[in-house]
């Protein structure tokens, strides 16, 4: 009888092992296409010791450069970015990085503030596959999922990714155990350009008024930095995709204001900051690339050196331990582009559909 | 609640769990609650359907049962007195009047089932007149929601107050108790259709925890969800395209729609009566079987009595035996003898019985023409096979060829094509673009188009054509050892590994494979909306 029990136990280990390794083999690994796939999870890797945390959409992880904030300011930062990021997302995954680290700053991204409901399954999965169980991860899956999603296909993707079966490339055996790091502390490199030719003008909308689900969830976001001693600085990054009106900015100032907050609107001071849209977007507008990121973040090092006093750690031995072997990371990848461009005319890591997905 | 849901499975370990821990007494009422929460959770107001037809025919019993019980008493207290004319006199009187609840039980109850599934399909025909006639004015169409499993519930439920009335069984006294029966959740979508002595034998017993059962339940359960989900689910998608583009799909691809569909729906079917029938077996219950092996039939007429075997015994204990042998027709039979000689007139009930039988099969199936022509070329069929027997029989004395395999084969090919040509009915949007479709395969020669990557755009990739191949063998594999006994029981005497390594890999299989979940439209089984 205990033998029996025993092999059937072993039996059920088995199965379940067996079952975790499809289910790893089973799911999309982002390595050569749609990289922002893996922004999420790359996180757990970190040491997770920064003063500044970022959250939001593809305006923070293609537009500020934690490697520039380090070289220039000292300041250890981290992007928990993620492609189309609601607000939601960015409160889950916000209230998660403080359950292992608390920064002096958070930076929160506005322009998700115009989604006040789930917006699509394929961006939902960039954002909540990468994440850890946890409680954060339950809320996010919640308050993130479609009308005809299921939440056990979050927590079991097996049920999701089952189809791939036939779609399986070496990739997928490559990196089932082991993915190589791509972003940058969050950041992702393009170093390519694509100009902006007309600076847009915004479609009329029948209402301007932020939904109240966006502003639940920045208020939650609020009390949490507060509660947590954290400050919150809320910013729109200077992309001029997708067009960022003035009725939306006004809310943000006023919501700012009630809330004793402090927040900027980049793209006020472009020309202050020194972006020329003809070099330093990689796609039109929508994202800068490395030349515009560096510009953006020197910008902001600034201020989040002078006005939050965010410490400069490029003296503390540990941390410089660290961050050296990250700008070495950041400039043999910037080499590498440097060399694709040079070699192939475009990027061939980062291709046109990784820029498709975020266009959409 | 799909069966293919999560919910649904959610719904069934719940209740598996509770229904081995409560008292064994409280069983069958655990069942009850579950069987009208799996209702409810279609719609609040189908409720009342199935409600109502249970307490009609609960009425209908009681008063059958009541009138019986008077019948033998009065005749036990006078039996001195009471000559035997007065005693007949007497019972044809009280039958008439059990008769008459019957037939109020059975006018409510399929009324109900005519109402809600034929008005439209009325209406439409009589907006086609009245077209014809150029009326110039339509009917509106008034578009009744169809009740979960009515079809099925009311046949099943029909059955019982039928055999309560030939005194078969007597009444089930308990009213919720019958509830059940009419309601038992995991075959009120899709049958099978239960004789409630045959059911109530184990559907109301108590049940211990039984391993062998579960261990054989669970395996029909997930043998049913690889036939649906792996196999049919994706072959819907190749079949949906087909005869969804009847402009684009002709020829060789009618026949290839036609094979499609074949095992499309040999899998969905089978496959939920054997998650029915395996969930029935968790918990202890016996249901009958529905299906034997169909396609190894040699015959249509051997055909339908392995396919959906429950639907064809009711039609033959419920309205073939007793059209043909009732008073009107043993009357048309004797004036036909009279007027076409003797080999003819005695067949004349029961060519009008399966006519009728047949018709209504076809009507049963949907309220559309295509089904009615369906059912009546299957009635044909069956009587040409029937009047052509005696040539068959000459043929098999002349070549001997009845005994060879390879004859065996052929008419096994002969009748799964057969079918298959009379099933597409089904398919196609009505009955003269079925028949445009028949007549593709014969005008248009595009056989070579299947060999130019033709297969390649009906939805489904090389590497799931391979699968199927692989999984259609493997049923046609498992069909054969069924032949020679239960393979479940076969696979309990093998070696433990052995065991374990099968089960997980249906699972695996089911999985991986299977056609559900973002980008597949894992669909209701094709008999849950009859």
């Amino acid at each position: 009888m205990k033998k029996k029990i025993l092999i059937n136990v072993a039996a059920i280990c088995v199965a379940i092992l067996i079952l975790m390794f499809i289910q790893r083999l089973l799911m999309p690994k982002y390595m050569t296409e749609i990289p922002e796939g893996n922004l999420v999870e790359e996180y757990y890797d970190e040491v997770k010791k920064h003063d500044v945390i970022f959250i939001g959409d593809c305006e923070v992880f293609s537009n500020v450069s934690p490697i520039t904030l380090w070289e220039n300011y000292g300041i250890t930062s981290y992007i928990r970015g993620s492609a189309q990021q609601l607000i939601w997302q960015s409160y889950y995954l916000l209230e998660e990085t403080l359950a292992y680290e608390k920064p002096d700053v958070v930076v929160y991204n506005v322009l998700a503030m115009k989604y006040n409901e789930p917006q699509k399954e394929a961006y939902n999965r960039l954002t909540l596959d990468g994440m850890k169980l946890s409680k954060s991860k339950i809320g996010a899956i919640k308050a993130s999922m479609m009308k005809d999603e299921v939440f056990i296909t979050y927590l079991f993707p097996i049920l999701r990714y089952h189809s791939r079966w036939s779609d399986l490339t070496q990739e997928d055996f490559k990196y089932v155990f082991k993915k190589d790091t791509l972003s940058h502390n969050g950041y992702l490199m393009r170093i390519d350009t694509k100009p902006v030719h007309i600076i847009p003008k915004g479609k009329k909308l029948p209402n301007y008024q932020f939904g109240e689900n966006s502003y639940y969830y920045l208020e939650k976001m609020t009390k949490l930095c507060k509660d947590n001693d954290i400050e919150l600085l809320l910013i729109k990054s200077p992309s001029v995709y997708p067009y960022w009106y003035e009725e939306w900015d006004e809310q943000m100032v006023n919501f700012a204001k009630e809330n004793n907050l402090t927040y900027i609107n980049f793209l006020e001071v472009v020309d202050e900051i020194g972006i020329d849209y003809s070099t330093d977007t990689f796609d039109g507008g929508l994202h800068l690339n490395l030349s515009g990121a560096e510009k953006f973040s020197l910008y902001l090092g600034k201020i989040l050196s002078e006005t939050f006093g965010v410490p400069d750690q490029r003296d503390n031995a540990e941390m410089k331990k660290i961050w050296d072997e990250k700008v070495d990371f950041y400039y043999a990848m910037k080499a590498d582009q440097e060399r694709e461009m040079a070699e192939y005319g475009y990027l061939k890591s980062y291709g046109a559909q990784a820029q498709q997905m975020e266009a959409e | 609640m799909l069966f293919t849901s999560y919910e649904f499975l959610a719904f069934l370990v719940v209740l598996f769990v509770i229904y081995y821990l409560i008292p064994k007494k409280f069983q069958w009422m655990l069942l009850l609650v579950a069987s009208y929460l799996f209702y409810l959770v279609a719609g609040i107001g189908y409720i009342f359907y199935i409600i109502a037809t249970t307490l009609s025919t609960y009425l209908a019993s009681f008063k059958i049962n009541q009138l019986q019980e008077r019948q033998v008493n009065y005749i036990k207290e006078n039996k001195e007195t009471l000559s035997r004319e007065e005693r007949k006199e007497y019972k044809a009187a009280m039958k008439k009047k059990q008769k008459t609840w019957l037939i109020l039980c059975l006018l409510f109850n399929f009324g109900i089932l005519a109402v809600l599934k034929y008005t439209d399909f009325v209406i439409a025909n009589m907006n086609a007149l009245l077209d014809i006639f150029s009326v110039g004015t339509k009917l509106p169409f008034l578009r009744f929601a169809l009740p979960l499993g009515i079809s099925f519930y009311t046949f099943q439920t029909m059955g019982y107050i039928i055999d309560v009335y030939r005194e078969k069984y007597t009444y089930e006294k308990n009213v919720f108790r019958l509830a059940l029966f009419v309601s038992f959740f995991p075959q009120l979508i899709q049958g099978p259709i239960s004789r409630f002595d045959d059911l109530k034998k184990t559907l109301f017993d108590e049940h211990s925890y039984d391993a062998k059962n579960i261990s054989f339940g669970l395996q029909r359960i997930l043998w049913g969800y690889f036939k649906k989900l792996v196999i049919a689910d994706r072959l819907l998608i190749a079949v949906n395209t087909i005869v969804g583009n009847p402009e684009d799909y002709q020829g060789v691809f009618v026949l290839v729609g036609m094979f499609f569909y074949a095992i499309e729906l040999y899998c969905d079917f089978t496959g939920g009566i054997d998650i029915v029938i395996g969930i029935a077996q968790v918990l202890g219950i016996h249901v009958e079987e529905n299906f034997i092996r169909p396609y190894f039939s040699k015959s249509i007429t051997e055909y339908w009595r392995r396919w959906h075997i429950t639907l064809g015994t009711w039609f033959k204990d419920y309205m073939f035996y007793p059209i043909s042998v009732s008073k009107s027709m043993l009357e048309l039979s004797k004036k036909c003898r009279k007027w076409f000689g003797n080999e003819i007139g005695k067949r004349i009930p029961v060519y009008v019985a399966s006519i009728v039988v047949w018709f209504t099969t076809g009507i049963w199936h949907g309220a559309a023409w295509n089904f009615i022509v369906w059912g009546l070329l299957n009635c044909l069929v069956i009587l040409v096979s029937q009047e052509c027997t005696p040539l068959y029989l000459k043929f098999h004395k002349r070549f001997h060829v009845a005994d060879k395999l390879w004859y065996r084969i052929f008419q096994i090919g002969r009748t799964f094509w057969l079918m298959s040509f009379l099933r597409t009915l089904d398919c196609y949007r009505d009955v003269s673009t079925t028949f445009r479709m028949y007549g593709t395969i014969v005008t248009k020669h595009n056989y070579y188009e299947l060999f130019q990557g033709g297969l390649m755009n009906l939805g489904l990739s090389v590497a799931e054509y391979i699968l199927l191949l692989i999984c259609v063998t493997l049923i046609l594999i498992v069909s054969l050892l069924q032949r020679s006994g239960s393979v479940r029981e076969k696979l309990a005497a093998k070696p433990m590994w052995v065991r374990y390594t099968v089960y997980f890999a249906l699972f695996l299989a089911i999985l991986l494979f299977g056609a559900y979940g973002v980008g597949y439209d894992s669909s209701q089984f094709i008999y849950s909306q009859f």
